[in-house]
């Protein structure tokens, strides 16, 4: 197993066309626009936000936990290979690794920078309530940061291979716990109908491995695209039937968790809210994270029988819009259907009890979630630059042909 | 307008001998505060020897009645900014009717000051935190603005601070990007004195609200909650709440 890993060969992009430059262009200001926008929900507040006192968690909050699940997810490839020894995998643990931490870098920024004071971090960071799930949360995701470094240097220091299985396990369950706690934030809420749901932990796994692997799918496709790294037929057939499991039992999980609303009678109203007459949820729910989420994507994996890389590619980008629809359906459809404060009764206030809350997003906060993903592409980009994370061509191959770093780019 | 806390000791002595003389409830409009402990000065540590509680008596609820929430807002300084979405409320009237026999409740809703209130469970930096007489508040320098009390209160009783807030009452700071609620009127309860909702609705004759301490078997609050019929909002979450309701 070492001995096949120490083979590979690595490389870093020379990064020197013009596309390379308008790329890093782009993403500088895109990422800057984020920042501006965050800047602008603090000095003026909330109030340029599409939130409110009734939709409290908005579109930041769809980004930064989109951003969060695929972090842990997109692991999943280095995972496979240095702990469940698929040598397939191997040559794309240290992209796979990369990804996980600058996608959490960017759901971090985004998380951090939609507080009311974000300049209070360091507040968050010294004074702890430890009952509060956003509290461990900090430490699973800090933690999972360094763990993942670590992750990192084990695979790119040979005299640290030996030890790349046993951080790998360690991450392996770093990841699991994390997701579990990602979950369980709305998990652990008694407040909710949409929540207050043990499933949500387990669901929330299967999310991340759904979005990791779609990420990797296309952030591979999109390098193999512009430099000489490939990924081979035999690990894309690999990448294509994982992401068809995942997405399959995310469904399961989601079939699960509207069954036992639909069952229980006090909960029927809010699956009639999701399922049949929440306007803007509904159609994100049946539309995108069913139809375009779930079931074009199976088809696309599963009726084609080889892994012919624009059907996976598409497969994966369907994925990951379907995600954005799970989660806005989840986080914000879950906070305008109304608490129920009298079970049975119709209540009305001037503070929009009973009614479907509105929340519409607006730019300042769509601005910053795209910030946070392009800031995570940003870091990526930059990162393959300067060290060697990508596998050379046949680099699978352990008489892969020896060739000078620096690839077309 | 900050007399009160300046003077905490001399207030004191008044009010012990207000309370000597026997005279309290009547003089300030007929609320009924007896019940409530001594005033204390600043320095003075909160302890759990009362338990601050709030009986309401729905069907004295005048319709239409909104003097409650007024006086909250004026006390505490709540001006909005006809911004009802993102406007704090502390205090709300909540018209309840029931699906089937089409009754209709008026009742307020405010920060139910839980015994396990799962917003101080939720907050990551502690600043949701629930005083040693039960009084639950958001300590306004460790507040982050996460929002995720507002997430977990079952009783819709959090704001969170929009914009920027001017004209202040100093015994209710406020600041933008951070969350609050009723704070119970934890300035007028530490002097003596009932909270402003509850002064308010006995001046407009309804007398609807009660306040006093639960713990005190004593206290007028404690003698009624014994006598008649309460119950808690969302009493199966068994958060065990300090605001109990009469004629619901």
């Amino acid at each position: 197993m070492t001995t096949q890993s120490v083979n590979i060969r690595y490389a870093n992009i020379r990064g020197s066309s013009t596309g390379y430059f308008v790329w890093i262009v782009i993403l500088i200001l895109v990422s800057a626009a984020g920042l501006l926008a965050a800047h602008t929900m603090e000095s003026q507040g909330h109030v340029v936000t599409g939130m409110n006192n009734q939709v409290v968690w908005g579109m930041p909050h769809v980004f930064a936990i989109f951003l969060i699940l695929t972090a842990s997810g997109v692991l999943n490839v280095a995972s496979v290979g240095s702990v469940f020894g698929k040598a397939e995998y191997k040559p794309f643990g240290r992209l796979s690794a990369l990804l996980a931490v600058t996608f959490l870098i960017g759901g971090l920024m985004v998380l951090v920078l939609d507080l009311g004071r974000p300049d209070r971090l360091i507040v968050a960071m010294t004074t702890y309530n430890f009952k509060s799930i956003f509290a461990w949360n900090i430490f699973l995701y800090t933690g999972f940061m360094v763990v993942v470094v670590v992750y990192l240097w084990m695979m790119f220091e040979r005299r640290m291979q030996v030890y790349s299985r046993m951080v790998g396990i360690a991450a392996l369950t770093w990841r699991f716990i994390l997701t579990t706690g990602t979950g369980s934030i709305f998990g652990f809420l008694v407040a909710r109908q949409a929540y207050d749901a043990a499933i949500l932990a387990p669901m929330f796994i299967l999310m991340s491995l759904s979005f990791g692997t779609a990420l990797f799918i296309l952030v591979s496709g999109a390098i193999s695209r512009f430099t000489e790294m490939m990924v081979p037929d035999a690990m894309m057939e690999r990448l294509k039937r994982l992401l068809g499991l995942f997405v399959m039992a995310v469904v399961y999980f989601v079939i699960v968790y509207h069954l036992a609303n639909l069952y229980i009678v006090e909960h029927q109203d809010f699956e009639k809210f999701v399922l049949l007459d929440g306007g803007v949820y509904t159609l994100l729910f049946w539309g995108v994270q069913i139809l375009i989420g779930t079931i074009i994507p199976l088809v696309l994996v599963y009726l084609k029988k080889s892994a012919q890389r624009s059907i996976v590619h598409l497969a994966a980008a369907l994925v990951i819009i379907g995600s954005f629809a799970q989660l806005y359906v989840l986080i914000i459809g879950g906070q305008a259907y109304p608490m129920s404060l009298f079970p049975g009764k119709q209540v009305s206030s001037s503070f929009y009890d009973g009614v479907i809350a509105s929340y519409i997003p607006s730019m300042p906060e769509v601005l910053l979630g795209i910030g946070g993903v392009s800031t995570a592409l940003l870091i990526t980009t930059i990162a393959i630059r300067i060290l060697p994370f990508l596998p050379e061509r046949d680099a699978d191959h352990i008489d892969a042909e020896p060739s000078a770093s620096g690839e077309s780019v | 307008m900050t007399e009160g806390l300046d003077n905490l000791d001399s207030y004191r002595r008044r009010f012990l001998t207000a309370l000597g003389i026997g005279g309290v409830a009547a003089a300030i409009g007929g609320v009924r505060i007896v019940g409530l402990a001594t005033a204390k000065s600043d320095d003075e540590a909160v302890t759990d020897e009362a338990r601050w509680g709030m009986l309401i008596d729905t069907s004295k609820c005048g319709e239409g009645c909104n003097r409650c929430v007024e006086a909250c807002n004026e006390e505490n300084g709540l001006t909005g900014f006809d911004r009802q979405q993102t406007d704090a409320q502390w205090i709300r009237t909540l018209e309840v009717r029931d699906k089937q026999t089409g009754h209709v409740t008026s009742l307020p809703m405010l920060c139910q000051h839980c015994e396990h209130p799962p917003c101080v469970d939720v907050c990551p930096t502690g600043a949701s935190f629930r005083r040693a007489d039960g009084i639950v508040l958001v300590n306004k320098h460790t507040c982050i603005g996460c929002r995720y009390c507002m997430m977990a209160c079952p009783y819709k009783a959090r704001s969170f601070i929009h914009e920027e807030l001017t004209d202040q009452k100093p015994w209710a700071p406020r600041g933008k990007g951070t969350v609050e609620s009723c704070t119970f009127c934890v300035h007028r309860v530490d002097r003596g004195d009932a909270p402003a909702c509850v002064e308010a609705c006995g001046e407009a004759a309804n007398g609807a609200m009660m306040f006093g301490n639960l713990n005190d078997p004593d206290s007028e609050i404690a003698i009624r909650a014994k006598q008649v019929s309460s119950r808690q909002i969302r009493a199966d979450l068994n958060l065990n709440t300090a605001v109990r309701y009469e004629g619901i």
